[in-house]
């Protein structure tokens, strides 16, 4: 019997979340997995926490507004607390279609990698995104092999599977805003295991990323700071 | 004593009682207005001593006084705001871990109260 959490960090995503809810409700598992949905409600202006209340998951309400990263480790502390086995973040924008997680599961049963990243880039066809932002993407690449001598090629996805000690340290040390490729220099460091596998992402249904143009700029450099800081710190 | 001695000073003293009244309110922390009040009392001595800012300049080795006034002042504005910074950060900090926690203790209340009902 393996626990399973499925983390959606949710800001005013009560549009797209009914239909990722449906096809999650609905995955069929092997029979020797648990799941259990853990919805985080990042302070939504919308109806994301009502909608979210209508389906059989565990709802965790921010009561203020803490960015992608905060909410993703409160999906970290619940499963901590709870004794999950896996956790996997999704998006709760329909960006990470729900299917894909049989891909990341079927490749930690095989691997047992603690840290398992969805990628966009390891295979033809889906959704890319524009060319800045694979160019910033491309930035990361570099920098994270620059610093933990690891290929990881889509270091900003948010598409990810954690086993107990990266739940662990997720927990207790998630960056807290824009997260992901800060998080694979300390994933790293903690001699944890992180590979790529391929997905194929969708477009956003609705809604926009945290990452957008006019922040472009301070995100690249907000996170090669953070990065470099994880780095040197001790942990 | 010129007239200028006697502006600063009214100042300090209205400055001073302005910091004990926030103190005494609750708006202001006591550590925070340690720093105020030691701003203050530099500037109540030199009022006073009118000779000292050009002693100290001297020693120093700042040809005009003024200009001493302005570097010290800006340094210390400077590692204060930085100060200010790390309380910032560390307050952030709290507010993160505080609302994980009670969205947790939220949802743990939620399950117990259907068990109850369940019963």
């Amino acid at each position: 019997m393996t626990k399973i959490l499925i983390i959606i960090p949710c800001y005013n995503e009560g549009n797209t979340l009914p239909l990722i809810l449906e096809q999650l409700l609905h995955l069929d598992l092997p029979a020797h997995y648990r799941m259990e949905i853990a919805v985080v409600n990042d302070c939504s202006k919308d109806d994301t926490k009502m909608v979210a209340d209508l389906y059989p998951v565990v709802v965790l309400d921010l009561l203020v507004n803490l960015g992608i990263g905060g909410a993703v480790q409160t999906g970290f502390l619940y499963a901590r607390e709870n004794g999950f086995d896996l956790a996997v973040q999704i998006d709760g924008d329909g960006q990470h279609p729900p299917w894909e997680l049989k891909k990341l599961l079927a490749f930690y049963e095989e691997t047992r990698t603690s840290i398992i990243i969805g990628s966009r880039f390891l295979t033809e066809g889906g959704f890319k995104s524009s060319f800045a932002r694979r160019m910033g993407i491309r930035y990361f690449h570099w920098l994270n092999k620059l610093l933990t001598g690891k290929n990881i090629y889509d270091s900003t996805s948010g598409f990810r599977l954690f086993d107990k000690a990266g739940i662990a340290i997720a927990a207790e040390k998630y960056p807290d805003e824009f997260p992901e490729p800060a998080s694979l220099v300390l994933f790293s460091k903690s001699g944890l295991s992180v590979r790529e596998v391929p997905v194929v992402m969708s477009e956003r249904l609705a809604g926009k990323s945290s990452i957008r143009n006019f922040v472009s700029l301070y995100y690249c450099i907000k996170v090669t700071i953070s990065m470099l800081f994880i780095f040197i710190r001790k942990i | 004593m010129t007239r200028i001695q006697i502006i600063t000073i009214v100042i300090n003293v209205i400055f001073i009682a302005y910091i004990s009244r926030l103190i005494i309110k609750g708006k202001l922390r006591e550590e925070y207005a340690i720093v105020w009040c030691i701003c203050t009392f530099v500037l109540i001595v030199f009022s006073f001593w009118t000779k000292g800012l050009e002693l100290i300049s001297k020693l120093f080795g700042v040809f005009d006084p003024p200009n001493l006034v302005f570097t010290a002042f800006i340094f210390i504005i400077l590692i204060y705001l930085l100060h200010l910074s790390v309380v910032s950060s560390k307050s952030h900090q709290s507010i993160n871990r505080l609302t994980q926690e009670l969205a947790l203790l939220k949802e743990k209340m939620k399950k117990a109260e259907n068990e109850d009902k369940g019963v």
